[in-house]
């Protein structure tokens, strides 16, 4: 596991934000779960500072989600350890952890009110019913939903019974949040507010947050950190930023993002030769490696100019905006994209000869795949 | 090419519209014809149960010997078998649907056992083996109707709960703080309100029309005195067993009406025999 950042700096990045840090540290250590014969933990060390969101992303049957029930209760781990603020809470039942849990399918109970069910939690801490409802009130209001709060589950809309189920999470004023793919039973649209509108709350309340989700755009749009998880175990936990720019394995670079690979030779340990030039090699990707190896390269990291008798023709145009995604086949059937200016992309039209070359800075090296 | 098509096309659409509407016809006047038919089966025999009996013979039912005696003890048996039932059949479903889904074919193969052994070998089976002290009383009996109840409210609720998330519902329950008996209580039961109700009709429907096993125990429960009843008079005996039939039929109604009174809120009616709303319409 490589940590590209600690919580410690993702916490000041978040103060930085203008955030009340007022949620719980929680320290997974060393979880290893198995199901059978299959994996799903193994060795997961993940720390979450006071009021961060992190999200883990990974393929399905990474282990994210059995992470985040072993941290809600719902699962135990066969291994290792499970703190907040300091406590190992292991041996916690779900019901007395104090966490907020939004699901992935519609949780909502369907012979309460949106108001009944956002005051469920309360009542269970046995809140006089004024004061109760006063409360779920304000959390409705606070999501938007204060006309449906007379509304059952199956009047309200996939999107609205998300975000009352936000509410009931919060409304018991939960130490840690857990978001279990929330939005992905929801069009795309919804999606998009619902994302805005959870990460408004979630920074105004403070609140820990762990989010699950096999969405990248999701977790590089929302989370402080991010966690990239393959196989039960972190690859790499980052800002989304660093994430993108400086993926630490060819997994985490390929999993996040478009990513391009081109075949290479490296060059002792510090250099790479690909599309005939030879370029420095990213610091520690090269390790181990020798030969033929992959350059990873992003889209946006290729240069591409029509050339009458370059290394590739155009296949495709895309046009996305101000960036235009061009196509190119190589020599040797070699598909590779590479974003351009809009601006500078009216020569790339499809059959058109171009010559692509790799940037000067350091490339990420990959076993040959 | 296009044209061959649009051709084609046009050849097998333009009598569409007569044949769709004879088509809509058409199933229109066989669903009267079979609505007919089925209604005379049912409606012969109780006409013809009405024409034997004559208007005179109802008042005279509940003036009959044992009558009062019988039919009060065909209500306490519904009354007793029910609360077993339910008592015994919703934690075991739960808790089925909930820890041990993987039993759930079994669950279905054993619970059908009732319906596929035969009353009198059940009969027989208790008879020999059931402890002295409950062969006195009608409990017994109250004891066998909850088996043969089963394989119908086993299903009801099996029904009813396959139509909800449970296992989401008691995660979402449990991180809000609640045990699982709070749980049970507030989030699950209510969630069956329909499925137990359909349990229960069943069960009653069961108890009270069930001749063989009460015969066979030597209690005299309202079927029981209907035909011991018909040895000495026809007519009323007939007229006795018309009027179980309504006051069965009554007797569902009023359990369904108060069940569908709060789900109507919801916007859904009770059915009976088809459990949810959620079993129709909810793939959402």
């Amino acid at each position: 596991m490589t940590t590209g950042t600690t919580a410690g700096e993702a916490t000041g990045h978040a103060a930085a934000g203008g955030t009340a840090a007022a949620g719980a540290t929680v320290v997974l250590q060393g979880l290893s779960r198995a199901f059978g014969a299959t994996r799903a933990l193994d060795g997961l060390n993940l720390e979450i500072a006071p009021g961060e969101l992190v999200a883990l992303l990974g393929p399905s049957g990474c282990g994210k989600t059995t992470a985040l029930r072993i941290l809600a209760g719902f699962e135990t781990a066969d291994a290792g350890s499970v703190t907040v603020d300091g406590k190992d809470i292991s041996g916690v039942p779900a019901a007395r952890r104090d966490m907020g849990m939004v699901f992935q399918s519609y949780s909502l109970f369907p012979n309460m009110s949106a108001l009944d069910n956002v005051g469920f939690g309360l009542r269970m801490r046995k809140l006089a019913a004024a004061e109760r409802k006063r409360k779920a009130g304000e959390l409705l209001d606070m999501v938007g939903l204060a006309a449906q709060a007379g509304q059952y589950q199956h009047q309200l809309s996939g999107g609205q019974q998300q975000r009352v189920a936000l509410a009931r999470a919060l409304a018991i004023e939960p130490r840690v949040l857990l978001l279990d793919e929330p939005l992905s039973a929801l069009d795309a649209k919804v999606r998009l507010q619902l994302r805005e509108q959870i990460r408004s709350i979630q920074q105004r309340l403070g609140t820990t947050t762990l989010f699950v989700t096999h969405d990248q755009e999701e977790a590089l749009s929302m989370a402080d950190r991010v966690g990239v998880m393959s196989q039960g175990r972190l690859e790499q936990i980052a800002v989304p930023s660093e994430l993108y720019d400086s993926p630490a394995t060819a997994f985490v670079a390929e999993f996040v993002g478009t990513m391009n690979r081109l075949p290479a030779e490296l060059q002792g340990q510090a250099e790479v030769t690909a599309l005939g030039m030879t370029v420095p090699v990213q610091e520690g990707t090269a390790d181990g490696l020798v030969g033929d190896v992959d350059v990873l390269v992003r889209p946006e990291g290729l240069r591409v100019a029509a050339e009458p008798n370059g290394n590739g023709i155009v296949t495709d145009r895309t046009f996305l905006g101000s960036l235009t995604r061009v196509s190119v086949r190589l020599s040797g059937d070699l598909l590779v994209k590479i974003d351009k200016q809009s601006t500078d992309a009216a020569d790339m039209l499809p059959g058109t000869s171009v010559n692509v070359t790799l940037p000067s800075a350091a490339v990420l090296v990959a076993a040959r795949a | 090419m296009a044209a061959v098509a649009d051709i084609a096309h046009a050849g097998t659409s333009a009598p569409a519209p007569r044949t769709a509407a004879r088509r809509r016809e058409r199933p229109q006047a066989w669903r009267w014809i079979v609505l007919i038919l089925v209604g005379l089966y049912f409606a012969i025999p109780l006409y013809a149960a009405f024409k034997f009996a004559g208007f005179k013979a109802f008042p005279k039912v509940f003036g009959q010997a044992g009558f009062v005696q019988a039919f009060t003890l065909s209500l306490r048996l519904a009354l007793i078998t029910t609360i077993i039932t339910l008592v015994l059949l919703v934690p075991t479903t739960v808790y089925v649907h909930l820890r041990l889904p993987g039993i759930r074919r079994l669950m279905e193969s054993v619970t059908i056992l009732p319906i596929v052994i035969p009353p009198i070998v059940l009969i027989v089976g208790v008879l020999e083996i059931a402890p002295g002290f409950l062969k006195a009383t009608p409990n017994l009996l109250a004891l066998e109707y909850v088996v043969l109840a089963m394989p119908f409210a086993y299903r009801s609720l099996d029904a009813g709960l396959r139509a909800l998330d449970l296992k989401t519902l008691v995660e979402a329950s449990s991180s809000l703080g609640a045990r699982l008996p709070a749980t049970l209580w507030r989030v699950i039961l209510p969630n069956l309100r329909t499925a137990m109700l359909s349990a229960v009709v069943l069960t009653v429907a069961l108890v009270l029309g069930e001749f063989t096993m009460a015969s066979l125990d030597l209690y005299q429960t309202f079927p029981v005195w209907i035909v011991n009843f018909e040895q000495s008079s026809g007519p009323v005996s007939v007229a006795a067993s018309l009027l179980a039939l309504i006051v069965t039929w009554i007797f569902l109604m009023v359990i369904a009406t108060l069940g569908g009174r709060r789900t109507g809120r919801t916007g859904s009616a009770v059915t009976l025999f088809s459990v949810s709303r959620q079993d129709i319409g909810g793939s959402e």
